[in-house]
């Protein structure tokens, strides 16, 4: 378990005194003792009764026969059963009619009315460069030919984000003000974050069939739960003095709630808004499997044909929206806070402000229709995709192979694979499951709690019962190589660029584009450069799951307490020993959520790299969906879903709960 | 706290029962909702289904030029993978496939149980699947093109994937592939490797090719890769019926080759009885080989948009499509 070893020494706070540090090592020696008495007594049994090395087969569940039945009956019953024709075909009806008058409004406005309404909310709400960014933005996907896509894939997302955060914010609701529902609803979550949206697309077509309304629904499940979080946090976190006063004047529960609980949450609200908007974007693509139109579905067609500069072309305006829209819902929590003076002149304020954007975006909207057609006019072109894909050739032919020292990509990828995936596939395969069980077990118990613990063991229990031990074990070496690259590489630029703010300045649209470019347009160079396999799947995942790693590396870093690091440097820490010693330490948190965050990413785009190859897990549910065969693909989705938890509670300490029962 | 929570929960409970109430006025056709994106009221439209493979792209962009330019329709495609297609076909989201290559089970229930789909005849074209290897590597040793000698080769065919046997490439999880019972059954040093999508396999036989490197590769005709890349194919065991009775009992006895099949289209029901225009020319749409790799290559190798390819094409051979149109 190479990838594990950055968090796997037992769980010492930095600023524990000591003595605690000493008792909680001799904790962490007594639970390992604890488990090997366990080991001792329960191995022997496991391994008389069932002899393999793999999961015995007496302990799994073949749900084929349910789920092939749930699939039969939901398509039999979907014309004719209640629940279809007075509920879900209701709730399809509104998505599309409510799409469809998003999409009317933008047509009506037409290009000079969307790009100047939107700029002109950018300026209001966040300034003179975002509003300038997003001109930009509108006009690059004018040129670039699509307009039209452009404009169904906002429409689709503006009603995509108001049903997110409206499920989200009742869902944060009732956990910020109970604590029972909080508990219940944190593994849902979890769930709803870590569950591949592969694996619900299947579920969710044959409900609702392809189409718009599947893709919505699809992208509200992956993007309500930052929301439902980030208010559930808001809530919990208010300041108890305020709530207090607010108290002790004779507010009620629920004038507390909107004069004081609510008003002090609303960063941690604008924050979620920015995450769940940023993550229905990023389902633009994937939806499209299902027939969700727009951009997304330019790029998987693109795909389809092999062509990467077309591809391109469409994936360009998904990355330039969400950084607008990140900018811009960014830029407004910021200036939230801020005293209004500094939020420019009064003419800009207030209701006046509003007034005049709407009587100026209805002039350039006039004012476009009178010029002529309500699109982009077919003349501001500019076709990229010949000299892109030509570029693309270009790279392959010159980095595939025979590249003087280094040797050429294939034969990097081909001794990753040979060096690094196989030995740790047929070494997590070799090992007895009941082996794995209780490494998992430990390393979870030393870094946790025993709850979390058994949290992990059963994870990795459930993988076994559901009958994908095998596959699923193919796909932890990937993730694990993967995540073992991610993290060298991502702690190494992070660590730079917390040293440097210009390397910083230079990173940031660099990490922008990685986060925010749909993987499916760098499917198919990787492949052209790694060959088909394991290895491209992995590189696919390393540029998804860097940008989190590096940003999060190089806050933690930046976040550390200037006197701590100003007094090792005048004890006469070179900037390394400040850094090993110093920073790092300090910044440990930081770093942990950086790991944390690189499993779950990886994890993500190991379900992409059934497409080129990966193969194991990821394959089977791309498969599932492919065929219609809702069993292989959710019994798939759902162990990933324990992969995850397992790797969640292996690599995140427990603050929670501290104290009591633990050990 | 507790007073806020009830307020909370009731609050919930309301909005629930608001709306039950809302959808309980009446009954929502699951299989009459159309996309958001449709054409204002009264244009006449049709929806295609295109598949991820070049030579359905390929049907469709002709049959979209025309629908669009000779009958005044307009015309939304969707791109999905079969089965998923199929399911769409009966609910009416799709009107049309034009290339399916026999799904029997998805025939058994659309077509004669449910009768939401029905048959369109043939498009024209056959399909064929098998095995293939590149020219210039058969051109180098005639015998690999027979089976019994791929043994011999297992050795040249090695990847980092395939580790100790020889690769046999397949391509996408959603095409018929019996390649894994095949190995099995003719006692193959091969492992089947999945490249996972048919772009992730094309990329790798292009640069397979590059490097004039040798490799064996499920693949399929009609394909405008060929022209590319030449390929010879390799005699499987000659398909019998049967070896097909054998395989539909048990898909992991199959030991013989593909059959070719004649490929198929199918309509939504109401819209092939509905006796619009557009039924009645997607019924006559049919056409050869040659005229699909035609506009596939120009889709797939030239970088035309579909559009543009189904353009060219239908400006180039009026003769052929004039008898599609359905008579006034």
């Amino acid at each position: 378990m190479t990838a594990a070893t950055p968090t796997a020494s037992p769980a010492t706070a930095p600023d524990q005194p000591g003595a605690l540090q000493a008792a909680l090592r001799s904790r962490g020696l007594r639970k390992i003792l604890v488990l090997a008495v366990a080991a001792a007594v329960l191995v022997p049994l496991a391994h008389a009764k069932w002899s393999s090395g793999t999961w015995p087969s007496d302990l799994t569940v073949d749900l084929t026969g349910p789920l092939g039945r749930t699939s039969d009956w939901i398509i039999d019953n979907r014309d004719s059963h209640p629940l279809f024709v007075y509920f879900l075909g209701h709730l399809s009806n509104a998505v599309v009619i409510s799409v469809r008058a998003v999409y009317q409004l933008l047509l009506l406005l037409g290009w000079t009315g969307v790009t100047a309404g939107v700029t002109l909310v950018a300026w209001r709400v966040a300034g003179v460069r975002i509003a300038a960014t997003a001109l930009l933005s509108f006009a690059v996907s004018g040129v670039l030919d699509m307009w039209l896509p452009t404009m169904q894939t906002l429409a689709l997302m503006i009603v995509a984000v108001v049903a997110s955060v409206v499920v989200g914010a009742l869902l944060g609701l009732a956990g910020g003000l109970s604590e029972r529902l909080f508990k219940i609803l944190r593994p849902v979550l979890d769930t709803m974050q870590v569950l591949p949206a592969f694996a619900y697309l299947l579920p969710v077509v044959l409900v609702f069939g392809i189409g718009v309304p599947a893709a919505l629904l699809a992208t509200v499940v992956y993007a309500a739960p930052p929301m439902a979080r980030l208010t559930a946090l808001g809530l919990r976190g208010a300041d108890p003095g305020v709530l207090e006063a607010v108290s002790s004047l004779g507010a009620t529960g629920r004038q507390r709630l909107l004069t004081a609980r609510l008003p002090l949450a609303r960063k941690e609200l604008l924050l979620g808004l920015n995450q769940t908007i940023m993550m229905a974007l990023s389902m633009a693509v994937i939806a499209s499997m299902i027939g969700a139109a727009g951009l997304g579905d330019r790029v998987y067609q693109a795909l389809a044909s092999v062509d990467v500069g077309a591809a391109l072309a469409a994936a360009v305006p998904i990355v330039l929206l969400a950084i607008v829209m990140d900018r811009t819902t960014a830029a407004a929590g910021e200036r939230m806070g801020a005293d209004p003076v500094a939020r420019g002149p009064k003419l800009l304020r207030g209701w006046r402000a509003w007034a005049g954007i709407a009587v100026l975006t209805a002039l350039v909207t006039a004012a476009g229709r009178l010029a002529g057609s309500t699109v982009w006019p077919s003349g501001w072109t500019v076709a990229i995709a010949r000299p892109v894909n030509d570029f693309k050739e270009w790279m392959v032919d010159h980095l595939y192979s025979g590249v003087p020292v280094v040797g050429g990509t294939a034969d990097w990828a081909a001794h990753f694979t040979s060096w690094v995936l196989d030995p740790l596939r047929d070494g997590l395969t070799a090992l007895p499951w009941w082996g794995a069980l209780l490494i998992v077990a430990a390393l979870s118990w030393l870094i946790g709690t025993w709850r979390t613990a058994l949290t992990a063991t059963l994870a990795m229990a459930a993988i076994g019962v559901l009958g994908v031990w095998k596959p699923s074990m193919n796909t932890l070496s990937q993730v694990l190589a993967a995540l073992a690259v991610t993290l060298v590489l991502g702690f190494a630029v992070g660590i730079l660029a917390a040293g440097s703010k210009r390397l910083e300045a230079i990173l940031r649209p660099v990490l922008d584009v990685m986060q925010t470019m749909p993987q499916f347009v760098y499917l198919i160079p990787v492949v052209a450069l790694f060959a088909v396999g394991r290895a491209p799947a992995a590189a696919a995942a390393v540029v998804y799951a860097l940008p989190a790693v590096i940003r999060i590396t190089t806050q933690g870093l930046r976040q550390v307490d200037p006197a701590a690091m100003e007094s090792a440097r005048s004890l006469g820490a070179t900037r390394w020993q400040t850094l090993r010693q110093v920073q790092l330490p300090l910044a440990r948190p930081a770093l942990l959520l950086a790991v944390n965050q690189g499993v779950v990413l990886v994890l993500a785009v190991v379900i992409i790299g059934g497409l080129v190859g990966g193969g194991a897990l990821g394959y089977d549910v791309v498969t599932g969906l492919a065929t219609g065969d809702l069993a292989l693909g959710l019994v798939a989705g759902v162990a990933i879903v324990c992969l995850g938890l397992m790797l969640d509670r292996v690599t995140q300490p427990t603050q929670r709960r501290t104290t009591g029962k633990g050990a | 706290m507790s007073r806020t929570r009830i307020r909370v929960l009731g609050a919930a409970g309301l909005a629930g029962a608001t709306l039950l109430a809302l959808s309980g006025c009446g009954k929502a056709d699951m299989t009459k909702q159309g996309s958001p994106f449709q054409a204002q009221g009264g244009a006449k439209s049709v929806t295609l289904s295109t598949q991820t493979w070049v030579g359905a792209q390929a049907n469709v962009a002709v049959a979209k030029y025309l629908l669009e330019h000779e009958l005044d329709y307009h015309v939304d495609t969707v791109q999905v993978d079969e089965i998923p297609a199929w399911d769409a076909l009966s609910q009416g989201r799709v009107d049309a496939i034009l290339e399916d290559w026999g799904h029997p089970d998805q025939e058994q229930r659309y077509v004669k149980d449910k009768k939401t789909i029905t048959a369109g005849g043939g498009n024209g074209v056959t399909g064929h699947i098998g095995w293939w290897v590149p020219k210039y590597w058969a051109d180098k040793h005639p015998d690999v093109t027979d089976w019994k000698n791929l043994n011999k080769y297992a050795d040249q065919l090695r990847t980092s994937e395939s580790g100790s046997k020889g690769q046999l490439m397949d391509g996408s999880p959603s095409y018929v592939t019996n390649d894994k019972a095949l190995v099995k059954n003719l006692k193959l040093d091969f492992e089947v490797v999945f490249a996972g999508s048919e772009a992730a396999q094309i990329t790798q036989i292009q640069q397979f090719a590059k490097q004039k490197k040798p490799f064996l590769t499920y693949w399929y005709e009609p394909q405008w890769l060929f022209n590319q890349v030449p390929m010879v194919e390799v005699k499987l065991p000659e398909y019998t019926d049967a070896c097909a009775e054998k395989g539909a009992k048990d898909p992991s006895s199959i030991d013989c080759a593909y059959p070719t099949t004649p490929l198929q289209k199918f309509f939504n029901t109401e819209f092939a009885k509905g006796g619009s225009e557009a039924a009645a020319f997607l019924k006559n749409f049919k056409w050869t080989k040659e005229n699909q790799n035609e506009v596939s290559e120009m889709i797939a190798s030239d970088g035309l948009s579909a559009d543009e390819a189904g353009k060219r094409w239908v400006e180039k051979h009026p003769d052929i499509w004039k008898k599609w149109l359905p008579e006034k």
